[in-house]
C-alpha cells in the first residue's frame, strides 16, 4: 500500500493515543503522589477520579484566556505552541515495535524511521528551550523571566553530559537509527541475561547519568528550578492561563514521555522482552490476569462501600485485556507494544516517584552537579565504553 | 514534491533573513535568524545531507542561538530607535547593497560555472557514517587543528572569566 496512506493511518492512531496518554499521565501522577502522601487523590469525577482529566480539559478550554498588560503579544502567543510543537514532534521517531504484518501490509510500529533518529531528538530537545525562554521573556514579569533564564542555562548545561552519555550506547550499537539500535539489543546472553545495553553493554552508570540529565532536561523535581513555586510563583508560565497554560503542561509531559522512550530504546532494549521469547508472550496475560484476580478479590471484600461495584468492573476490563493478548495475529503485535510501553510506563512511574519523594536542589548546586560531576563522569563513561568496544568488539 | 518543498523553505529562509535586519528588537531578530537556520536544515535534508541538517539543528539553532537569546534577555536589550542622522547610510546604502549583491552573484556563478547542476536525491553520502569517515581520513588534519583552536578558545574564556571574578 502507499507509504503516505499508511503513514497517515498510523498518525491517525498515534496522535489521539498520545493526547489521551498525556491527559491520563497527569491523573496517574496525581494518584501516585497522593498515595505516597497517604491521600486518595482525585476521587469524585468518575470512578476513582478516572474522568478527572476530561473535566480538567473542559475547565482549561472554557477558562478565560487572560493576557496581562505590557506583554509582547506575538511572542506571548507563540511561545506555548512552539514548546508543544517541538515536544510532540519528537514522538515521530520513537520505534514502538518491529516490522509487523497487519492485514497483509508490512509496516513499522512507529511513525518515521530516520537514520539520524537520535540526533533529531537531541535537536528538538535543544529547540524546546525557545518555548520556555520566550514565554518567560514576553510575559513582562520578573519571576517569569528568572524562570526562563534558569531554564535556558539549565538546559544548555545538561545537554552536554546528556549527549556524552548517549554517545556510549551509540558506540556499542554502531548506529544513530533508533530502530537499528533496538535491533542490536535482541537476544540473550547465557540464555537468560537480556542483551540490552544496560546489562551486556555495561551501561548501568550511563543509564543513571542519562536519567539524571533527563530529569533536568524535562524540568522535573529535583531539578524544577524554572518553575520553583515557592520562589518564582510558577516560573516561566506564571502569566499564562487557559489553553496556553495547558500547552506548557502537555509539552512537559510529552518531553517526559520522550525522555523515557529514549532511555528504553537505548538502554532497555526497546520492545525486546526481559524474559526469553517462549515465556515472554504469556507475561502480559499473566500480569493482567493477576491484576483482574486481585481486583475481583478486593471487590468481594471491599474497603469502601463503592468498591463493591467499581473493582469488579475494572477486573472485567483487565481480564479482557489479558485475553486480548491470546488472540492469534493481534497478540504478538500487542506483545511488542506491551514490552515497550511497559518499560516506558515503569520509567514514568520512576519520574513521578522521585517527584513525590525528593526536595528541590539549590540553583548553584544544580550547576555544580552538571559541570563538576556529571560532565567528567559522562566523559569517563564514554572513554571506558570506547576502550571496551575497541578491545572486545561487540 | 522536492521542488515545492525547496521553494517553500528557500522562501522562508529569505523572508526570515530580510526580517532579521528589518526588525528593531534584538529578540525578534534572533528569532528570525533561528527561522533561517531551521529552513537551511530542511534544505540540507532535501539535498541528502541528513547529518549536516541534524548538526545544524543541534549546534546552531539548538545551542548557539539559545546562548544568543540568553544574552539578549540577560542584558534586557530594548528596541532600537532609528535616528536618521547618518547621511552616508541614507544615500549610499542601497547602491552599496546592490553592488554587494552583484559581486556575490558574479563570484558564485563564476565559481560554479563548470559544476553540474544539483539534482534532488542524487547525493546520498550525507549520513553520519560517511561524514565521520571523511572527517577522520581525508580531513583529519583540519579537523584536529579546529579542535585545538576550540580548546584554545575555551582556555581563553576561562582565563577571562577568572580575571573578572578576582
Amino acid at each position: 500500500m502507499d507509504y503516505l496512506l499508511v503513514s497517515l493511518i498510523k498518525i491517525a492512531i498515534i496522535a489521539p493515543a498520545l493526547l489521551a496518554t498525556l491527559a491520563y499521565v497527569v491523573w496517574v501522577e496525581r494518584k501516585v503522589i497522593a498515595h505516597v502522601q497517604l491521600r486518595v487523590g482525585p476521587y469524585f469525577v468518575g470512578p476513582h477520579g478516572l474522568l478527572q482529566p476530561i473535566a480538567d480539559a473542559i475547565k482549561l478550554l472554557t477558562k478565560e484566556d487572560f493576557i496581562p498588560s505590557g506583554v509582547n503579544h506575538f511572542f506571548y502567543w507563540l511561545a506555548p505552541w512552539l514548546g508543544l510543537m517541538f515536544a510532540v514532534t519528537g514522538i515521530a521517531v520513537i520505534p514502538l515495535g518491529p516490522v509487523v504484518d497487519i492485514f497483509g501490509v508490512k509496516t513499522n510500529l512507529g511513525l518515521a524511521d530516520l537514520n539520524i533518529g537520535l540526533l533529531w531528538i537531541l535537536g528538538l530537545a535543544g529547540m524546546g528551550v525557545y518555548g520556555i525562554a520566550l514565554a518567560g521573556w514576553s510575559s513582562n514579569n520578573k519571576y517569569a523571566l528568572l524562570g526562563a533564564m534558569r531554564s535556558a542555562a539549565q538546559m544548555i548545561s545538561y545537554e552536554l553530559p546528556m549527549a556524552l552519555t548517549l554517545a556510549a550506547p551509540l558506540l556499542i550499537s554502531n548506529s544513530l537509527n533508533l530502530r537499528e539500535i533496538v535491533d542490536t539489543q535482541a537476544g540473550f546472553v547465557f540464555g537468560f541475561v537480556p542483551n540490552w545495553n544496560l546489562f551486556t553493554g555495561f551501561q548501568l552508570l550511563g543509564f543513571v547519568l542519562y536519567m539524571i540529565c533527563a530529569f533536568a532536561e524535562t524540568n522535573r523535581i529535583p531539578f524544577d528550578l524554572p518553575e520553583a513555586e515557592n520562589e518564582l510563583v510558577a516560573g516561566f508560565h506564571s502569566e499564562y492561563s487557559s489553553m496556553k497554560f495547558a500547552a506548557f503542561f502537555m509539552a512537559e509531559y510529552c518531553n517526559m514521555l520522550i525522555a523515557c522512550s529514549i532511555a528504553t530504546t537505548l538502554y532497555l532494549g526497546g520492545w525486546h522482552p526481559l524474559v526469553p521469547a517462549a515465556a515472554a508472550q504469556f507475561v502480559p496475560t499473566l500480569l493482567f490476569g493477576g491484576a483482574a484476580a486481585v481486583l475481583f478479590y478486593h471487590g468481594l471484600n471491599p474497603g469502601r462501600p463503592t468498591d463493591r461495584y467499581s473493582f469488579p468492573v475494572f477486573g472485567v476490563i483487565f481480564a479482557g485485556l489479558a485475553l486480548l493478548f491470546l488472540v492469534p495475529g493481534l497478540g504478538p503485535i500487542l506483545n511488542h507494544l506491551f514490552w515497550f510501553l511497559g518499560k516506558v510506563a515503569f520509567l514514568m512511574f520512576f519520574f513521578i516517584w522521585v517527584r513525590a519523594t525528593l526536595p528541590r536542589f539549590r540553583y548553584d548546586q544544580l550547576m555544580k552537579i552538571a559541570w563538576l560531576f556529571l560532565f567528567p563522569v559522562a566523559l569517563m563513561n564514554l572513554v571506558l565504553t570506547a576502550a571496551g568496544v575497541s578491545f572486545f568488539g561487540k | 514534491m522536492d521542488l515545492v518543498l525547496f521553494l517553500t523553505f528557500a522562501l522562508i529562509a529569505v523572508v526570515c533573513a530580510i526580517n532579521m535586519s528589518l526588525q528593531r528588537h534584538p529578540v525578534s531578530s534572533a528569532l528570525s535568524l533561528i527561522g533561517v537556520m531551521v529552513s537551511l536544515a530542511v534544505l540540507y535534508v532535501l539535498l541528502g545531507a541528513e547529518f549536516i541538517a541534524a548538526a545544524q539543528l543541534v549546534v546552531y539553532s539548538g545551542a548557539i542561538m539559545v546562548l544568543f537569546l540568553f544574552v539578549i534577555m540577560l542584558l534586557n536589550a530594548g528596541s532600537e530607535k532609528l535616528s536618521f542622522k547618518s547621511g552616508t547610510a541614507q544615500f549610499l546604502g542601497l547602491p552599496l547593497l546592490a553592488i554587494l549583491l552583484a559581486l556575490a552573484s558574479w563570484v558564485i556563478t563564476d565559481a560554479t560555472a563548470a559544476a553540474r547542476p544539483v539534482k534532488f536525491g542524487s547525493f546520498t553520502a550525507g549520513g553520519p557514517r560517511e561524514v565521520g569517515w571523511e572527517l577522520f581520513t581525508k580531513y583529519l588534519l583540519p579537523f584536529e587543528v579546529t579542535s585545538i583552536l576550540i580548546l584554545i578558545a575555551i582556555a581563553g574564556a576561562y582565563r577571562l572569566a577568572n580575571k573578572e571574578m578576582d
